[in-house]
């Protein structure tokens, strides 16, 4: 039997950064920067995305690798996924990030799949994936808000027409991490927030991220700041591999004693960024970690939560991930 | 939906704009008429003395015809496969599966999915393990690539990993065993004595719709015991 095979484009194997981002520039939207190929090949293969040109980033090896730096780390944007969860630096000092490294989808995936394409992959909404013309591909509708859709997967928080969710396990551990974006274009370098570098649909909602056509993710940088915290990272999905979250919560979580000095609370997968929650971050400081303040934690996390058809077991989980999270 | 559909013209990264200039290339195929046989395909090129260049818009018959070469140019690139030289052409947009299977006749590597989720692809790049349907043969030119009919001995005999999963019956239909050896061997490579738990881990990335997971871990830990002890 022939299985289908990709429509043709143009491959490009730059093999530096410069080359790399004058070709994007070049091609603009109608490029494709290539990193581990684990979220494109599926795309192309669909005919969901139809670049004319693939920049392949194999061969740029400057941006694989870890290194240590004067206040944190700076992780290539090719680094695989086995290399973060196996790098004894980041285990020792940002075990979050290694957890949630080792929980994306299965071995082979993560020997191929590079820290920058987990951060930049797109939606797994099935129905923009199948190609349908929804708000998302450029349409003017959305498939997986109508009546009777399908959608257990989908947002509970942030929708705007988009209701879409941020697959990402990473992202999740970095932003609790407080953790920088270094994005390079042929024009310069400019350095965003984690918290800030993913995009909402109320703002672009043909985007995952801030990322225009021609940057390109470098690296990411893990200041020092939660060395030494407590950690917290589980991940529920259907499957106890090859899945995506349904939902995931990452905690960063620092104590005096009894007492809660500073923390940073994300859940991924419930809305189409990966949803920090500031105010329980602020309520829990100063309180004691117990499970009164858990229970507190858990049912402040879910205000203003709204369900689509399918998905109203996204509330009691987040609320139960948030709560087991604070209690430690 | 037009990603389903296996008729859906393919097109190449620079298509022709649609009938301008070309108008005695456009050949319009109705979805009735698409089984095309290759002798009046080619009546069929003759006849409306269709070009080259018009090939875009044949998708459909010429899926039947090659299915290669509206893909894009092929280019001749040198492989490692199994410790030996292999010269192929190959699509820009070409995955090591396809090459593997279709251009190399190395059948032992298998396509489930053909999606990175089921694993019967799986092949060895150096030591490490990666899902050969989503890997682009173009990117593997300097590397070591090894498939399941490298990893026998040099008198032919099997490789301690095939023989753990006879001497433990792990498979039962057999079709996602290749991916399941590599895998298998991936694992002792990097860890020689796994825990079952370890071994579970690694081998999650592949599925066995017969559900012999457990037979499958008997015949890692065998594999892992007799070469420990060798």
């Amino acid at each position: 039997m022939m299985k289908d095979m990709i429509p043709g484009f143009e491959l490009i194997q730059p093999t530096s950064i410069e080359g790399a981002l004058n070709l994007l520039e070049e091609y603009g939207e109608n490029g494709w920067a290539l990193a581990g190929g684990m979220d494109s090949l599926g795309w192309f293969k669909n005919r969901g995305k139809r670049p004319e040109a693939v920049i392949d980033l194999e061969g740029l090896d400057a941006l694989k690798g870890i290194d240590e730096t004067a206040d944190g780390i700076e992780i290539g944007a090719l680094t695989t996924l086995t290399e973060i969860e196996l790098n004894p630096l980041i285990r020792e000092r940002f075990w979050l990030l290694a957890e949630a490294a080792s929980k994306v989808a299965s071995p082979q995936i993560r020997n191929a799949g590079t820290l920058g394409g987990n951060l930049c992959q797109d939606t797994r909404c099935w129905y923009y994936r199948y190609g349908v013309s929804c708000y998302r591909a450029g349409g003017n509708t959305c498939y997986a808000a109508a009546p009777e859709a399908l959608n257990r997967e989908h947002a509970i928080f942030g929708a705007s027409r988009c209701v879409a969710v941020s697959p990402s396990d990473t992202a999740t551990a970095l932003v609790a991490l407080d953790a920088e974006m270094v994005v390079r274009n042929s024009s310069g370098e400019r350095v965003i927030k984690a918290e800030n570098f993913f995009m909402e649909p109320a703002v672009d909602i043909m985007r995952m991220t801030v990322l225009d056509p021609e940057d390109l993710l470098i690296k990411v940088r893990i200041p020092n700041t939660w060395t030494g915290a407590d950690f917290y990272f589980e991940k529920v999905s259907d499957r106890g591999s090859w899945d995506f979250p349904l939902v995931s919560v990452a905690l960063a979580i620092k104590s005096t004693g009894d007492r809660i000095d500073d923390a940073r609370i994300v859940c991924g997968a419930v809305q189409c960024i990966p949803r920090r929650l500031r105010n329980v971050e602020a309520m829990i400081r100063g309180q004691g970690r117990d499970e009164d303040t858990a229970a507190q934690a858990g049912a402040m996390a879910i205000q203003g939560a709204k369900v689509l058809n399918y998905n109203h077991f996204k509330i009691p989980l987040m609320e139960n991930l948030v709560k087991r999270a604070v209690r430690g | 939906m037009s990603d389903m559909d296996p008729f859906e013209p393919v097109r190449t990264s620079r298509p022709p704009s649609p009938s301008v200039g070309h108008s005695d290339t456009v050949v319009i195929v109705p979805e009735a008429q698409t089984k095309w046989s290759r002798r009046n395909f080619i009546k069929g090129v003759i006849a409306s003395g269709v070009t080259v260049s018009g090939a875009v818009y044949f998708g459909p018959a010429l899926t039947r015809v090659n299915p290669l070469s509206a893909q894009g140019v092929e280019r001749l690139i040198t492989l490692n496969i199994n410790g030996q030289t292999r010269r192929v052409d190959v699509l820009p947009g070409e995955t090591l599966a396809m090459t593997l299977r279709y251009k190399l006749g190395l059948t032992g590597t298998k396509l489930g999915c053909d999606r990175a989720e089921c694993g019967a692809c799986t092949v060895l790049i150096g030591d490490v393990n990666y899902y050969s349907c989503t890997t682009l043969t173009h990117r593997v030119r300097n590397r070591e690539v090894t498939t399941v009919e490298g990893l026998e001995g040099t008198n032919g005999e099997l490789h301690p990993v095939q023989q753990a999963f006879i001497d433990e019956l792990s498979p039962q239909c057999g079709f996602c065993t290749p991916g399941q050896v590599m895998s298998a061997v991936a694992l002792l490579r990097s860890n020689p004595t796994p825990t079952r738990d370890e071994a579970r881990v690694a081998m999650a990335g592949n599925l066995c719709r017969c559900g012999a997971y457990d037979h499958y871990l008997n015949g890692v830990m065998r594999a892992a015991e007799e070469t420990s002890n060798a």
